[in-house]
């Protein structure tokens, strides 16, 4: 389906230069303006005053929280002899999103740029980037990339000449969803259980080692760079509202073209699924069913709903108008993981491979969420089997209303509201299933495969 | 010694005697630990446990896990309960390659659970368990950040990505001819995209 652009799409701030060959190296990446960042901010600005642009760009945390980023900054605790970190979360592992991967396997000195003008601003003498154990070979990258900067005197002692000294280190973790969530990577960093802490107090007063930290995820702190670059008040002007700057956007499912996509933050949902540009439709001439717009645990809604709000407006990319409605239409950002689903999608099912995920994926602190999540996947496992009964779909829902706000991390929550959205978008599915006590098993490779031969 | 702590595991002294980092090995944990301020060198458990798990075998003994520790200047509960939360670390014997078939959804709406049917097919063997010869164990695993290249699987250090039976059939064989075990720490990874 071909559509005449409407918005436009052109400015890449993060991505722009991933098709240049060898632009992971330092040589390549700095004779494309790379580091220009550090020059700017380490040689003509106070600490403070990077803050203060990171505040007037509007950046909001690109992890799936949407806090804003200079708000966070600023209440970064600093007392005197204290050490204070900045740690980079690359934990990605929210199903959907694989954004920071791309960014970081592609174009690995962007963050280590942020890393340092970041670092800079906050007052930073080390970092640490935490990446999921799985991306290994990610972490790989990157360190080549920290040890070209070293090697060139962006990193370590007295930095371009100046008196910011500044040292990064990687750390894999184990493989736990559980530690994308700030206080359990900050556990996982020191080498323990990635359960998350009793909050407050937060980690900008008593964080890695108990002292003051900022936790920010890869994109968020690669979007410093073009912030310092061209002023935070440029920044902002991109974007619609309290949605400013760029997004990176992880498109997977029946789309014709999944991949990492860089939007400007207010184009509709309708071109980033059907134009060229972006997702280029849906496989096979389908029809498109329900999008997870912004991760698995953020709520689903079916295409009429994604497409325009309920009052009829057209949905566009922003973190507004994606929740606008509230979870009754709307939905949430959230790291930008964008799952479509064409109309042979079997919602329930689906449903069942999200909590499976978060019952593997509970650390246990909490029962609500340790026992809840085990309960709505046996439950479901019962749909699939054929053996639910239309009652059960009015206990599923009971389960994810006392999982929701009652545990120490978002975790009960991410787990609670795709149940919630699924049964309140798709309920006749469940009760479909559960009167014909039909089996659930769709071979989606078969079925793909043979459309497409 | 530490044997309280391991459960059913048998507590071998004799292994554990013999349990020494190889020279590059103890250079790179030496290396972590530099990462991280003297008095902090916990922090260094999770990716030194990587190392480990790599240079002894493919798993994470009781042995290991006490060795682990005695380097940590930690106990060795610290090691296992790290150990066992974990999902990269192994706690048993593995097959020389561990193939982790994601199945969340992105990969599901894209046929990971055929891709598994067939693995479990040509392998004769379940989800959770190893071949006779010891080459191949069957994993399924949570989103591995892959989900525009789905399906896939991870073996060690490598993302296969747009799986097809055709892809298994080659990679299968490209392992077994290798023979050799795979690790997560692994340089020589690939993308087979």
């Amino acid at each position: 389906m071909q559509r005449v652009k409407e918005f436009n799409m052109g400015r890449k701030l993060l991505i722009h230069n991933d098709h240049i060959p060898n632009i992971h190296t330092l040589e390549v990446y700095r004779a494309n303006g790379g580091y220009a960042s550090v020059e700017k901010a380490l040689k003509t600005m106070q600490p403070d005053q990077v803050t203060d642009e990171v505040k007037k760009s509007g950046l909001r945390g690109r992890g799936g929280a949407g806090f804003p980023t200079g708000l966070k900054w600023s209440f970064l605790a600093k007392p005197e002899g204290v050490e204070r970190y900045l740690v980079c979360n690359a934990d990605e592992s929210e199903p959907g999103t694989f954004k920071d991967r791309y960014l970081m396997e592609k174009i690995p000195h962007a963050l280590i740029e942020g890393m340092i003008t970041s670092s800079y601003a906050l007052g930073a003498k080390t970092s640490y980037i935490y990446i999921r154990g799985e991306y290994f070979y990610v972490a790989r990258i990157v360190e080549a990339a920290i040890a070209e900067a070293y090697a060139a005197g962006l990193l370590g002692k007295n930095i371009l000449g100046t008196d910011f000294s500044h040292d990064c280190y990687i750390q894999v973790g184990g493989g736990a969803y559980i530690c994308g969530e700030e206080t359990a990577l900050l556990e996982s960093l020191e080498g323990k259980r990635g359960n998350p802490r009793i909050k407050p107090p937060f980690p900008a007063v008593a964080g890695l080692w108990g002292c003051p930290t900022v936790v920010n995820n890869v994109e968020t702190i690669a979007a410093v760079v073009p912030i310092v670059n061209m002023g935070g008040e440029e920044y902002a002007k991109i974007g619609v509202g309290k949605s400013t700057g760029t997004k990176l956007i992880s498109a997977s499912g029946h789309i014709n073209k999944p991949g990492v996509y860089e939007i400007e933050l207010g184009i509709t949902v309708e071109d980033f699924i059907y134009s060229d540009e972006y997702c280029g439709g849906i496989r096979n001439g389908k029809k498109l069913k329900a999008v997870v717009a912004g991760g698995s645990s953020v709520p689903i809604l079916p295409a009429e709903l994604i497409l325009k709000t309920a009052k009829g407006e057209p949905r566009l990319m922003t973190y507004e108008s994606l929740a606008d409605g509230g979870f009754q239409s709307g939905t949430m950002l959230g790291s930008g993981g964008f799952i479509a689903m064409d109309e042979d999608t079997s919602i329930v099912k689906n449903l069942f491979t999200f909590a499976r995920f978060y019952h593997h994926e509970s650390c246990g602190q909490c029962s609500p969420c340790r026992e809840g999540t085990g309960w709505m996947e046996k439950i479901l496992q019962k749909f699939l089997n054929g053996t639910a009964n239309e009652s059960d779909v009015e206990l599923l829902w009971d389960i994810q209303s006392k999982i929701e706000g009652k545990t120490i991390c978002p975790l009960g929550e991410a787990a609670a509201w795709p149940v919630a959205a699924a049964i309140r978008h798709f309920k006749h599915e469940f009760i479909e299933i559960a009167q014909k006590k039909k089996f659930v098993d769709i071979s989606h490779y078969d079925r793909l495969n043979l459309v497409r031969a | 010694m530490s044997s309280q702590v391991h459960g059913a595991q048998k507590f071998d002294e004799a292994k554990r005697a013999a349990t020494i980092f190889s020279e590059d090995g103890m250079k790179t944990v030496q290396t972590i630990i530099s990462h991280y301020p003297p008095e902090k060198i916990k922090s260094a458990l999770l990716p030194v446990l990587h190392v480990a798990q790599a240079e002894f075998g493919g798993w994470l003994s009781p042995e290991t896990m006490d060795y682990v520790a005695s380097i940590l200047k930690i106990r060795p509960v610290e090691v296992f309960e790290v150990a066992s939360f974990y999902t990269m670390y192994n706690l048993k014997p593995m097959g020389k390659c561990v193939l982790e078939v994601c199945q969340t959804s992105s990969c599901w709406l894209n046929g990971a659970e055929d891709i598994v049917k067939y693995i479990e097919k040509k392998l004769s063997i379940k989800v959770g368990e190893t071949t006779k010869d010891g080459m191949f164990s069957l994993k399924v695993a949570e989103c591995l950040g892959s989900c525009g290249t789905a399906p896939m699987l991870q073996c060690g250090a490598s993302y296969h990505e747009n799986l097809t039976y055709e892809k298994v059939d080659t990679l299968l064989e490209n392992y077994r001819a290798e023979g050799k075990l795979k690790s997560y720490t692994d340089l020589d990874y690939k993308n087979t995209l």
